[in-house]
């Protein structure tokens, strides 16, 4: 009778400390979850900001004034459009 | 224990039972005291000790959401919100040096003036400066300053600038919307913070989520059916058409006649809506939706289509315009040029007022009116935009002779822009009136049979004419396509007179052929010499249409076909 008292006394204390380490575990991985998600939202934040870089960048009024400034491009004049007739299919 | 009477005597004091039961009572009213109170706070009045003890570990944490973003058809982005910050102080627990203000205003961009009165006005809180930069506001955390704080915050931004701000309008305090799309859709777009109560530990990191308080909701995106690229073309030209005929304003709207999309929509004066501080309300109104004007001649074929529909007269039938004038009881209305006798087609190609008052005369009101409201005059366009208006057109009984006759070259009538628009893609699509729309189609979209295919085609061929040789706007030609259209130039009503200031319009389609673009037109009061809806709001008309036709890779159908245009003195001039 006392053996077994001892081994469910042994049992209890090896749960207990089981619960213990597990629920320590348990926080250790919230905190990490929680640094990942906060670290999501600050991708989410830096992707928008970027979005609206890239389409200031890309805007166009940027590239035609780019076009026709910096590269000196220009419409091509009614002489030199040769249209190509065919069936694309 | 036997107590000894003699030692009593001595002198030592006995414990009197009186006594001895006094000290039990106040030892045991003591615990019940104890025991009340610990009652009391375990039964009565729970909460007190339960929010002590959890303000100690658990917190309420705000969980933020987004408002939606605004992409345009391809999905580019035309509005986003992004994090920014408030910087906010209690003047009354400020402690500050000299030096370390002088530094917070350097920082913020402030005047030190301005930020010493901010903090002087007495109030309990104050803000210093709204939306913030983050990097900024880690400048001033760093200050460590007490009593200044920072809060979080969204500002919207738009990339596109005032090139599309008529439309998206603009977003107020804590990003809600307060103009255009961002206020029609703000059920739609608009984000509700969450909530949820956490354990945190003792250095403040969160350890377990207890509850979700409030579930957060995210903003969803919305496109909308506007293309970018083409919205900047009919930007452009339109600003450019408006200053180089020194008028008060203009619109432009293009459609997709096979989904009634509106492609690009644009207003002139713009503003910036990234920094609209000093911009007047005026202008911000999306004029093309919001503003209504007398059309003029661009309502002349649907006065022809009403005819030839009931059968009173064909494309090749005779009308005698001569001498110029018509004169209906006390009025008299005049054509800008003298032509005689006219085909049907030719009224419209030359633009013939007294043409279109003798047809209209031929029919009866009910005829013309239903016509007219069939093509959608005088209901709203119901785009989805905020405080559109739905022009007037009166019921048909109320019409007497000369207004009927007016109405048939589109004065006592008035339309909105993105209207008059819409009512074209009648002879767009073989008679089918499609709805507009400000967000993205997906599919095709139904529209409403309004005229025979046979008469939107008859149409179609007199409103190629307008832009050939004899017509009043060569100008809208197009080099390699088929272009098909109507100039207008109507006289303003003001006060109830008409005077000599005009609205100049443009609406039409191309390829004639098989249209795929329509778009419409309006400059407002041109005052550099010019007026005329063919040399004021034609060549607008075919800039942005090439360009647009080129950019969409739309096939020429005339591609051998070379621009004529006639030498100015020989110009078809129209009025209304």
């Amino acid at each position: 009778m006392t053996r077994l008292n001892l081994l469910l006394l042994a049992l209890s204390i090896a749960c207990a400390l089981s619960l213990v380490s597990s629920r320590h575990q348990a926080r250790k991985l919230f905190v990490e979850l929680e640094h990942e998600q906060k670290q999501t939202q600050a991708y989410d934040v830096e992707f928008g900001q970027l979005q609206l870089e890239q389409s200031t960048w890309a805007a166009p009024g940027r590239i035609d004034k780019v076009a026709r400034e910096q590269l000196r491009m220009q419409l091509p004049g009614p002489g030199r459009i040769q249209v190509i007739e065919g069936n694309l299919r | 224990m036997r107590r000894d009477p003699s030692r009593r005597s001595v002198g030592e004091p006995g414990l009197s039972p009186l006594r001895a039961a006094f000290v039990f009572g106040a030892l045991l009213a003591v615990f019940a005291v104890l025991l009340a109170r610990s009652f009391y706070l375990q039964s009565i009045d729970r909460e007190f000790l339960q929010e002590q003890g959890s303000s100690r570990y658990s917190r309420d944490l705000e969980i933020p959401a987004h408002r939606g973003r605004i992409l345009d058809r391809f999905g580019e982005p035309l509005a986003i919100s992004t994090p920014v910050k408030a910087i906010w102080a209690w003047p009354d627990k400020l402690e500050a040096s000299p030096l370390e203000l002088k530094t917070l205003a350097a920082t913020l961009e402030l005047d030190s003036g301005t930020l010493a009165s901010k903090l002087s006005e007495g109030q309990d809180f104050v803000y210093l400066k709204k939306s913030v930069a983050p990097e900024i506001a880690a400048q001033v955390a760093a200050l460590e300053i007490k009593g200044v704080h920072d809060d979080d915050e969204y500002r919207r931004y738009y990339p596109s600038g005032e090139v599309l701000s008529h439309v998206l309008g603009f977003t107020g305090d804590r990003d809600v919307g307060l103009e255009g799309i961002e206020l029609a859709q703000q059920a739609w777009l608009g984000g509700a913070p969450g909530s949820r109560r956490v354990i945190i530990n003792r250095r403040g990191e969160v350890v377990e989520d207890v509850a979700s308080i409030r579930a957060p909701q995210e903003g969803h995106d919305l496109a909308l059916s506007i293309d970018s690229r083409l919205q900047y073309i009919a930007f452009r030209e339109l600003k450019a058409a408006v200053e180089t005929n020194k008028a008060r304003g203009g619109g432009l709207v293009m459609l997709d006649t096979k989904t009634g999309e509106i492609l690009a929509l644009a207003n002139w004066p713009s503003y910036n809506p990234n920094n609209r501080a000093r911009v007047a309300r005026d202008r911000m109104r999306n004029r093309a939706l919001t503003d209504s004007f007398e059309p003029g001649s661009t309502l002349k074929p649907f006065t022809i289509a009403a005819a030839l529909e009931s059968g009173k007269v064909r494309p090749a039938s005779v009308i005698d315009t001569a001498p110029g004038t018509l004169t209906i009881g006390n009025a008299t209305i005049h054509d800008a040029h003298h032509e005689g006798a006219l085909t049907v087609e030719q009224v419209i190609q030359k633009s013939s007022n007294v043409g279109a008052a003798k047809i209209a005369l031929s029919l009866s009101p009910e005829t013309m009116w239903e016509t007219l409201s069939g093509a959608g005059f005088g209901t709203p366009p119901k785009t989805g935009f905020p405080g559109e208006v739905s022009g007037r057109l009166r019921a048909a009984k109320t019409w007497r002779p000369i207004e009927q006759a007016t109405m048939a070259y589109g004065h006592g009538i008035s339309v909105n822009l993105v209207q008059l628009a819409r009512a074209y893609t009648v002879f767009a699509n073989d008679g089918e009136l499609k709805p507009v729309t400000l967000f993205k189609a997906s599919g095709p979209v139904a529209g409403r049979p309004v005229l025979k295919p046979e008469t939107a085609r008859a149409v179609r061929h007199m409103l190629e004419m307008v832009v050939g040789p004899g017509g009043t706007a060569p100008k809208a030609q197009v080099m390699s396509y088929r272009v098909a259209g109507k100039t207008g130039t109507a006289h303003k009503l003001e006060n109830g007179i008409y005077v000599n200031r005009y609205v100049s319009s443009f609406v039409g389609f191309a390829p004639a052929s098989n249209p795929r673009l329509l778009i419409a037109v309006m400059i407002d009061e041109p005052s550099a010499g010019q007026y005329y809806g063919g040399s004021v709001a034609a060549p607008c008309f075919a800039s942005v249409m090439g360009a647009a036709l080129r950019l969409l890779g739309v096939a020429p159908d005339a591609p051998n076909a070379s621009v004529i245009l006639p030498p100015e003195t020989a110009e078809i001039r129209e009025e209304t």
